[in-house]
């Protein structure tokens, strides 16, 4: 009696299931297995894939500048931008957190850019306010200081990006302040009879507790900021440029597989940032052990 | 000492504690910090209401000549055609909220709710697609969608979430779905519902809280959304108002700023105005969830 209405039950559940069953299986597990299977084969989409073995990684890793760039150039944005995330976020969470006037006001405005950050009509301004005759430009000659282009300049066009992702902390800033507010006030209270000053206490009290949410911001924010694409190719006009200092991964990524028609080629990058990022992912969640508080182990 | 800390409030050896002095200071912070982001933007609006002439030789935001020629131009400048634009992204962002509406709650009432077998591989394998970067799919899905001669038309953007693809909505209703009560559930199956009639009537309108939230994500996604669209739509009829701003600043270049912004702002305004009527809900979901 009981093993039908479970095997009902289960029938039942993998209706419910099957438009995403289906996805998963026609368009994530399926395309994984076949990028695979790409990634050691030339294919211009024409003609059938030809089986090339391990070349498409030996070019990408030996034979070929530009793939360098783009790692180099995705590398130093992640490094820089997601830990300036993190860190103006809880900033601007603490400033926030001790029941300031107008908090609501205060959390929908920082929040608002990171709904229109990823926009097209943003990077549109953000490639006028960078412009030699941008906003920054105007504010900066007001100083006396003359500037030429940030974006048409190399050592500064990847900073203007920076800057455009920084611009859309609120989401991460959110997250932190929901976290303040679980912090017990007692903890403080009891660190400042102990003669712990407000630094000492953020330290000692605060981010410890704050760990768990540092760790899923972190891990997010980093796998977002890997995949940005939509800022650097509208500034660089898709180029990636100037001399490739935009080159974002997932730029090059978008003019090798769909401007070149080298679908091979492209698939082994993909591959490569994934192998890149499960790394991450995985580092991440071992070391987690050591460094996130969660206080119902011991 | 007393003399010493009221010279120097801030920085005396005692700290001073005068709430009112640290939360002018901390409102002064914040607004500057403001006005630094915002500014910008409130900038853009301004100057796309200025005639031509005077977009971009100014700093401030007042004019005597407030006009709405850039709109005029802006709207079907060159081959562009903005109403075309602003219908293709509607058409392609309420298609695609119906697909995740459709998808997520199915697939979150099964994993809530239901027993089956391989149901904890199943969910682990969910979390996974979470994290995984789009690009490893990128490439094969455009051949998929080129061999099944849907380029150049909106399936590739809209049928994915029909299918469930973006995992982070199922996981958001599993999440609110479990914290519902059981009871419910079990008094409408004394009733004599079904699973299906569970879920339509009891669950769905529990849950509206989590679609609105599902619902306000996807629109802002896929209003936002320029790689999908330009891999797929080359023919400009079918463009969206991304790839329409994009190829706006092909045709003009720098000459037209001012129907630049005016149609950058016309881009932003319906994400400002779902903001508008909908913060509190957007802002619960993202400290709640953590979707972003």
């Amino acid at each position: 009696m009981k093993s039908t209405r479970t095997g009902r039950e289960g029938l039942t559940a993998y209706v419910f299931l099957s438009p995403w069953l289906i996805g998963v299986l026609l368009l994530t597990i399926g395309p994984m297995l076949y990028s695979a299977y790409l990634a050691f084969t030339s294919y211009d989409l024409l003609s059938a894939p030809k089986w090339i073995g391990l070349d498409n990684f030996r070019r990408m890793f030996t034979a070929d500048p530009r793939y360098f760039s783009s790692v180099k150039v995705t590398l130093v944005y992640v490094a820089v931008s997601v830990p300036l995330l993190l860190i103006v976020s809880m900033v601007l969470a603490l400033l926030l957190n001790k029941g300031i006037k107008f908090l609501s006001g205060y959390r929908a405005l920082f929040y608002l850019p990171s709904l229109m950050g990823a926009s097209v009509a943003i990077a549109v301004l953000w490639r006028q306010i960078f412009g030699s005759t941008g906003l920054v430009n105007q504010v900066l000659s007001l100083f006396g200081i003359q500037h030429g282009s940030w974006v048409g300049s190399p050592g500064t066009a990847l900073w203007t990006i920076v800057t455009l992702n920084l611009w859309a902390f609120g989401a991460t800033m959110i997250i932190f302040l929901a976290g303040l507010r679980q912090v017990p006030a007692e903890l403080h209270e009891a660190a400042a009879v102990d003669g712990a000053g407000p630094i000492r206490r953020f330290f000692s009290v605060t981010l410890p507790l704050m760990t768990p949410l540092i760790f899923f911001n972190l891990l997010l924010d980093t796998i977002h900021a890997f995949q940005a694409f939509t800022g650097a190719f509208v500034v660089s006009r898709g180029t990636g440029g100037p001399t490739d200092s935009t080159l974002f991964y997932t730029l090059y990524l978008y003019q090798q597989g769909f401007a070149e028609l080298r679908m091979g080629y492209a698939s082994a990058m993909a591959w490569a940032l994934v192998i890149v990022l499960a790394a991450f992912t995985g580092f991440l969640f071992l070391t987690a052990r050591r460094w996130v508080y969660y206080g119902d182990e011991r | 000492m007393t003399t010493v800390s009221i010279a120097r409030p801030l920085f005396g050896r005692r700290r001073t504690r005068n709430p009112m002095v640290l939360g002018l200071v901390r409102h002064v912070l914040l607004i500057a910090v403001l006005i630094v982001m915002l500014y910008p933007v409130v900038w853009m609006v301004a100057a796309s209401f200025r005639p031509s002439a005077e977009v971009m030789n100014s700093l401030g935001l007042f004019s005597k000549n407030y006009t709405l020629d850039n709109y005029k131009q802006g709207w079907s400048a060159g081959q562009l055609n903005f109403s075309r634009y602003f219908l293709n992204s509607i058409v392609i962002t309420t298609l695609s909220i119906a697909g995740n509406l459709f998808s997520c709650s199915l697939t979150a009432y099964a994993f809530a709710r239901l027993e089956f077998p391989f149901k904890r591989v199943l969910f682990g394998l969910l979390l996974a697609t979470m994290l995984l970067p789009y690009h490893v799919t990128l490439v094969p899905q455009y051949i998929l969608f080129n061999e099944l001669a849907w380029m150049n038309t909106y399936l590739p953007l809209v049928v994915p979430k029909w299918l469930g693809v973006e995992a982070f909505f199922i996981f958001l209703m599993v999440q609110f779905i479990r914290t519902l009560p059981r009871e419910l559930d079990d008094a409408a199956r004394i009733d004599g519902c079904g699973h299906w009639r569970t879920f339509i009537r009891i669950i769905m309108p529990l849950a509206l809280p989590a679609l609105g939230t599902t619902a306000l994500f996807t629109f802002i996604n896929s209003w936002n959304d320029f790689l999908g669209p330009l891999l797929y739509l080359n023919r400009p009829e079918l463009w969206t108002v991304s790839l329409g701003l994009n190829s706006f600043l092909d045709v003009t270049g720098e000459s037209a700023f001012g129907s630049l912004f005016a149609m950058s702002t016309l881009a932003l305004a319906p994400i400002v105005g779902f903001f508008l009527v909908s913060q509190k809900l957007l802002i619960e979901g993202v400290a709640t969830t953590g979707l972003k």
